[in-house]
């Protein structure tokens, strides 16, 4: 071709060149709508992120009310027994009233007490009690204790209470609004890390609600899982990649494993009620059935996982072994499965960050129970933290909200840690051959 | 933990006889190990497989057979009284009797004739539960006895070992069979029974569901209406608003990783879309009821629209969301097994690289992808807790998107959580509802794995 520069552009070219100008912007165009569908779904990551982050921050975090409280002889053991069944007895409702009263002398009106009353949870009794439990030595003393506020006390304080709206939409009154700003002010009302989040299990009111029970359930139900279906997913993988015999019967149980993967998990729950609690009677709620319905859950993607990871390791490995004189069980169980262990691991991990957030067939064999109670054994009820999440994101009072989001960020937490575990051991040991 | 305890013990023997069995093989060669025909852990591992697996045996088969032993046993005692109940007030007395046990209600207050019945369920506990361990003790241990005789300089301990290992493996491998079966005859029996109940035309073309148990025989609509249609609409609906979101999204997503990324923004994104695959269900159904339903019904004010706060929208563009990694991932995939020589070819002819991915890589990928978009629909059909969370529970038969639905699943998991009679029609129906549930997403998976099977034998 010649030279373009010394035609003279006639008006094909100019058509030729308004159409190459077309095409090029609808290739822009078409990239841009490209990366614009990453960054879309890379800025739903971060809103659902932060959307969590931001109320979990608050979760994660307690009003409490620092009052003197005068632990009254007369009032927790007036016999002076020290005998923990009467100490659990009392009536530590008075002591902290007491102490509310002593705090605001001037008020006296019989509604306004009952009013002040409310600032602190209602739990806040227990607060003493495990107190007073604890240190028996201190009856008859005056001690400085930390009390969970209110629901509706905490959120003000935070700052989630609009204070403009009209106080029968705020959900507090004006008086109370007024001493929580009093005692805001002194410094006795201040906001702190939430203990209390880790170290209880559910509870009727947020202020007292934590996930130790629910986390407990989770690494019981865990473990039950990991017991079972890791034996049995290494076992099966093994048998199909190295000695099951090409026939139908293996045909079979290659299609059924990929078609159990993608059975919806709701399923797996109503397997687990009616076989393993209707049929063969084990305990509902227990991590026990969880254990064994995630197990089968997970099993096909474990056993997939494994496969892949044994195919993986080249026949050379095989053939020297059996060269030297080794049985073929032995090369499975001396040289492939040590070699293919990396990768084996990688897959249960994941497998087990699947189980750990999953609900739907847990909710099916009645591990949606109100546990307060760290379960000891498993056959006990118990839930997960997931279950818990679903529980709490139902309950009406605000104060859960923030809980939610917290257990919501505990979950990722350990699901975020799992799975990074799962990208070192596969950074750290993946081979080349 | 009696089973737990026992389990203890039965490893704690087979252990024992795993030393037992390599001494014994270790005499018998007389320190001349090339005598033996197979290595000493062999010959313990024999010892050791002959305890173990008669003794789990023995002990799953007891664990089984005990409660039905228990209610023979216990046949005699049981009351004239409670054999005529009815069986949910059967339940209540059985439920009476564990609370007595559990120290819950005092022996003075309890009535004499449950207080006998538990009495003596709580001695026969005792014994079968002693029994039960010393049977499975006894069958291992009697299985290590003999097994341990039989070794001899010339026992082939190695080959019988191997056998039963590979034998172990291959029951394994038949768990995901047992699987499938145990899901099949659960749905099929338990729908069945409904069947028995409820007209299966009723059921599958029925306009109205309404499944409240009566609380009265007499009363009005007591017997609840099944017809299950408008919950089949309410999950299409939901499934194509979710996959009005995913499908775009993820293919382009799938483009810009499989075409447009280089090496390094490859490594950055894929693992961002997986992260995506990764948040748990539950997290995703907070999120839309939390955060985009009442946002969607905000917006919705101020344009006049009347958005329910339990929107199908809300739920199904929130699974959309949690979709968007199956499509794309699966699609990347099946671009990057489409040849370069096609692309090279496109662009030799002058193709901007647009064109040639969608007139060249996407079509020749078409079938992978319709695979990955089978995949994905059957995965938003099954999914269950963002649609409880966020959609509604009232059977609304509606193309409107802004109104509530209810799904299929969602009606199974109401259906079953908390307190159920495991006989009415109300409970039955969530098996009928799970049987339909499980046969249309296996249509779909063996759909979409045919489709990419018969895709990749044209290139390899």
């Amino acid at each position: 071709m010649s030279d373009p520069s010394q035609r003279t552009p006639g008006p094909a070219a100019a058509v030729k060149k308004a159409r190459l100008r077309r095409r090029h912007a609808a290739e822009r165009r078409f990239r841009a709508y490209a990366i614009g569908a990453v960054a879309f779904a890379a800025g739903l990551l971060a809103l659902l992120v932060a959307s969590i982050g931001v109320r979990a921050y608050s979760g994660f975090r307690q009003s409490y009310l620092t009052l003197p409280i005068v632990i009254d002889r007369e009032i927790v053991d007036p016999e002076g027994t020290n005998d923990p069944a009467v100490l659990a007895d009392a009536n530590y409702i008075s002591l902290v009233k007491q102490a509310l009263r002593a705090r605001f002398p001037e008020i006296t009106a019989r509604s306004e007490q009952s009013a002040l009353y409310s600032i602190v949870s209602v739990g806040a009794a227990d607060s003493v009690k495990e107190y007073v439990l604890a240190h028996p030595q201190d009856i008859g003393r005056t001690v400085s204790l930390r009390l969970e506020t209110a629901d509706s006390v905490d959120a003000l304080v935070k700052g989630l209470t609009d204070r403009t709206l009209p106080a029968d939409d705020r959900g507090i009154s004006d008086l109370e609004v007024a001493w929580v700003d009093d005692l805001v002010a002194s410094g006795e009302l201040r906001v702190g890390f939430s203990r209390t989040l880790f170290t209880s299990g559910d509870s009727r009111e947020p202020e007292r609600a934590g996930i130790l029970a629910a986390l407990t359930g989770s690494a019981m139900t865990l473990v039950v899982t990991f017991l079972l279906s890791f034996p049995l997913g290494v076992a099966a993988a093994v048998y199909l990649e190295e000695f099951a015999p090409r026939n139908r019967w293996t045909a079979l149980v290659e299609v059924n494993i990929n078609n159990l993967a993608a059975v919806p998990s709701v399923i797996f729950g109503l397997l687990g009620l009616a076989i393993l609690l209707n049929f063969f009677g084990l305990p509902r709620s227990s991590p026990l059935a969880g254990g064994i319905v995630l197990a089968l859950m997970t099993l096909p993607t474990l056993i997939i996982a494994a496969r892949a990871a044994i195919a993986a390791v080249p026949p050379s490995i095989r053939e020297a072994a059996l060269a030297v004189g080794a049985s073929d069980v032995q090369v499975v169980l001396h040289h492939v499965v040590p070699l293919a262990l990396p990768g084996i691991l990688t897959g249960s991990i994941i497998g087990m960050a699947r189980a750990l957030g999953e609900t739907a067939p847990l909710l099916m064999i009645g591990m949606v129970a109100f546990i307060v109670d760290v379960p000891h054994g498993f056959t006990e009820a118990a839930t997960v933290l997931p279950v818990q999440i679903f529980i709490w994101a139902d309950s009406p009072e605000r104060g859960f909200v923030a809980r939610t989001a917290a257990a919501t960020a505990v979950l990722l937490f350990f699901l975020v840690m799992m799975n990074a575990t799962a990208v070192v051991l596969r950074r750290r040991f993946e081979r080349r051959w | 933990m009696h089973s737990t305890a026992l389990l203890f013990a039965l490893a704690a023997i087979v252990t024992a006889s795993y030393f037992g069995g390599r001494s014994r093989a270790l005499a018998v060669a007389g320190g001349r190990l090339t005598r033996l025909k197979a290595l000493p852990a062999y010959h313990g591992a024999y010892v050791a497989l002959a305890t173990g697996i008669p003794g789990l045996l023995f002990l799953i088969g007891a664990l089984m057979a005990e409660p039905w032993l228990l209610g023979r046993l216990l046949d005699p005692v049981l009351p004239e009284r409670v054999r005529q109940m009815a069986s949910g007030s059967q339940a209540l007395w059985m439920s009476e009797v564990h609370r007595y046990l559990a120290g819950d209600i005092a022996p003075s207050v309890a009535a004499p004739e449950l207080a006998l019945y538990a009495e003596k369920l709580r001695t026969l506990q005792r014994t079968l539960t002693v029994g039960i361990a010393i049977g499975a003790l006894g069958v291992g241990a009697a299985g290590a006895v003999v097994a341990r005789r039989r070794i001899t300089v010339g026992f082939a301990a190695r080959g019988r070992v191997e056998r039963v290992i590979r034998a172990l493996m291959g029951v394994a491998a038949t768990v995901a069979v047992l699987t499938t079966v145990g899901i099949v005859l659960s749905l099929v029996f338990e729908t069945f029974r409904f069947f028995e109940r409820v007209p299966v035309g009723d059921f599958l073309f029925g306009l109205r569901w309404s499944p409240q148990t009566a609380l009265r025989a007499d009363q009005v609509g007591a017997v609840g209406s099944f017809g299950a249609i408008p919950l089949f609409a309410g999950t299409l609906l939901i499934t194509a608003i979710a996959m009005s979101v995913a499908v775009p999204l993820g293919l382009l997503c799938a483009v810009y990783t499989s075409e447009y990324a280089g090496p390094r923004s490859r490594a950055a994104v894929k693992p961002l879309l997986e992260v995506l695959a990764g948040v748990p269900t539950v997290v995703y159904g907070f999120f839309a009821a939390l955060t985009v339903a009442p946002a969607l019904r905000e917006l919705g004010s101020t344009l006049g629209l009347d958005v329910a706060s339990e929107s199908a929208l809300a739920a199904g563009g929130v699974m959309g969301i949690m979709i968007i990694p199956f499509i794309s991932s699966l699609s990347d995939d099946v671009m990057n097994a489409v040849p370069q020589s096609l692309r090279d070819g496109a662009f030799a002819l002058g193709a901007t690289k647009s064109e040639a991915i969608r007139q060249i890589v996407l079509p020749a990928a078409l079938p992978g992808i319709a695979g990955a978009i089978l995949l994905a629909i059957s995965r938003a059909i099954g999914e269950t807790m963002i649609v409880v969370m966020a959609a509604g529970l009232a059977a609304n038969m509606t193309l409107n998107p802004f109104a509530a639905v209810t799904t299929v699943t969602v009606q199974i998991v109401t259906l079953l959580v908390g307190d159920q009679e495991f006989d009415s029609a109300k409970t039955l129906s969530a098996f009928a509802l799970g049987l339909v549930l499980f046969f249309v997403t296996l249509c779909l998976n063996v759909a979409a794995l045919m489709i990419v099977r018969r895709y990749r034998e044209q290139y390899e």
